[in-house]
């Protein structure tokens, strides 16, 4: 690999890394602010116009804060936690194909996305998404505090009865679009339009447990504040708790991004149409290519969007209820959707 | 059978209720649809609140052009249920011959119930319309008379409040 080579890809990484950061800290106000609409308040609005400088001031106050450590607390294992969780979260932005190739450098081309081609990048993320888990579980074991140890075995639990779900609702659409490979998924979706509208029943399961993946309400049971205090990260504070706090929302982000992948399309701007040849445009040329890459952000954030939609919307599950829905409806729903996809696909072709 | 419920909750559902997605999708739309609906957060230190006459805010002393209304006759002192007043008598060359030398609330201690103003005969002490107290120690909480005479004109609809309703 030559030097060349290696500035492109830190460049790539640096603008990936800041693009969540940004996001992350954009989505905390948005988080804030539309709750406020919904309980018919206004939200956060005296620092900077509307509230908009509201997520730095957090992160200066997060830094000038205190960090404290337990006396009975692992405290190794207190400060790793963190560094998992952020470091799993961002892990799989690396293979997020977040625009198509936008500049041709020497010979090979280069757009917003680390490994691109990657043909087990679907895996990859499956993988990072359940690695995840030892950030939280390692926080509430590490604390020495039984709300943050409830709160970590319930993380656990939690992300083993909905991964299941989780990857076989995937294996639906690698049925249909026949790879792992993120951007032939997107380019067979370009063509054949998108997988929502195949796999309706996959999009529904795989939007219910990447809610339960990410912690998110209604399944927010590793941070109940009415029985676990804060859950996980009780005994955090300072930027430790905020990196904690980030990973939650950069997981949240990449979990919509891997859906707007896999069932909305990807770059794809319109369903089912053809806009390149449409506007008579090169589909690889750069108008093209940044109008997917936009296309591709807006359905992430509309997702991110239902995401704190039904936060606000939906009350917390009871732990059996949680257990009942993953095991006795999800499990056997994403079985009958592989069940019938099969089916289908092995008849059409 | 004992211990068999019958006609409960979850066996009245209807099918589409028990599946749980329309009834979350209509939640959803209710949450939507209150977005765009007006808020009710009154900004405060630009907006505030103006009370009605009715409103029982900090407890104050009539000032009248002649001097305080009060005659420092103890009595709501001796009705403050938190003991929160301390009254000192002294006389006066005035028509009223008695006045207090010394006039302490203890807002710490006031629990705004009005009982000294209902049981005033002079109509001295009055609960005002200011609710802002903030006080930086525990002895800034105790106001003298100096911070609690206010003028009549200021006080006239609490005033004609307690004649109409008293």
């Amino acid at each position: 690999m030559d030097l060349i080579n290696l500035a492109i890809i830190l460049v790539q990484a640096g603008i990936l890394v800041n693009l969540m950061l940004m996001a992350a800290a954009y989505m905390v106000l948005a988080e804030r602010k539309i709750s406020a609409y919904i309980q018919l308040r206004l939200g956060p609005n005296r620092v900077g116009p509307w509230g908009l400088f509201q997520s730095f001031a957090d992160v200066f106050k997060l830094y000038l804060k205190e960090d404290i450590v337990p006396a009975a607390a692992d405290y190794k294992f207190h400060a790793l936690a963190p560094v998992i969780a952020i470091g799993v979260a961002v892990t799989v932005y690396a293979v997020i194909p977040f625009s198509g190739p936008l500049v041709t450098i020497g010979g090979k081309s280069y757009g917003l996305a680390m490994a691109p081609n990657m043909n087990v990048a679907l895996l990859v993320i499956l993988a990072m998404t359940s690695v995840g888990v030892y950030g939280v579980a390692l926080a509430g074991w590490s604390s020495n505090s039984k709300y943050s140890l409830m709160g970590g075995l319930r993380s656990s639990a939690q992300m083993i009865s909905y991964e299941l779900s989780m990857g076989l609702a995937v294996v639906g659409v690698v049925l249909i679009g026949g790879s792992l490979n993120l951007i032939e998924l997107i380019q067979y979706q370009t063509a054949h339009g998108w997988n929502i509208f195949y796999q309706p029943l996959g999009f529904l399961i795989f939007l219910i447990t990447a809610l339960a993946e990410t912690n998110r309400a209604p399944f927010d049971l590793p941070e109940a504040e009415p029985e676990l205090v804060g859950g996980y990260h009780t005994e955090y504070s300072g930027m430790k708790f905020g990196l904690l706090y980030l990973a939650e929302y950069a997981n949240i982000l990449a979990s919509s991004a891997i859906m707007a992948t896999l069932f909305l399309g990807g770059w794809d701007i319109i369903p089912f149409v053809d806009e390149a040849a449409l506007l008579g445009l090169d589909p690889t040329g750069l108008p093209m290519v940044l109008a997917g890459h936009v296309a591709f952000l807006s359905k992430a954030f509309v997702l991110v969007f239902v995401f704190i939609w039904i936060r606000w919307s939906l009350p917390r599950f009871r732990y059996d209820q949680l257990m009942n829905l993953g095991w006795k409806v999800l499990l056997p729903l994403s079985l009958a959707n592989i069940a019938v996809t099969g089916i289908v696909m092995l008849l059409l072709n | 059978m004992a211990n068999v419920t019958e006609n409960t909750e979850s066996q009245r559902l209807t099918f589409w209720e028990r599946i749980y997605l329309p009834e979350i999708a209509r939640g959803l739309g209710l949450t939507f649809r209150q977005m765009f609906r007006p808020t009710f957060t009154r900004q405060y230190p630009e907006e505030r609140w103006i009370p009605e006459g009715s409103y029982r805010g900090r407890p104050v002393l009539v000032l009248e052009e002649e001097g305080e209304r009060c005659v420092a006759c103890g009595l709501c002192s001796r009705v403050c249920p938190a003991l929160a007043i301390e009254v000192r008598a002294g006389e006066t060359e005035q028509e009223k011959e008695r006045y207090p030398e010394l006039f302490e609330i203890n807002m710490l201690r006031c629990i705004y119930c009005g009982f000294c103003e209902e049981v005033c005969p002079e109509e001295a002490i009055v609960m005002s319309k200011d609710y802002e107290l903030v006080f930086s120690s525990q002895e800034e909480g105790i106001l003298g008379k100096d911070k609690l005479l206010v003028p009549v004109a200021q006080l006239q609809e609490r005033l004609e409040f307690l004649r109409q309703w008293r």
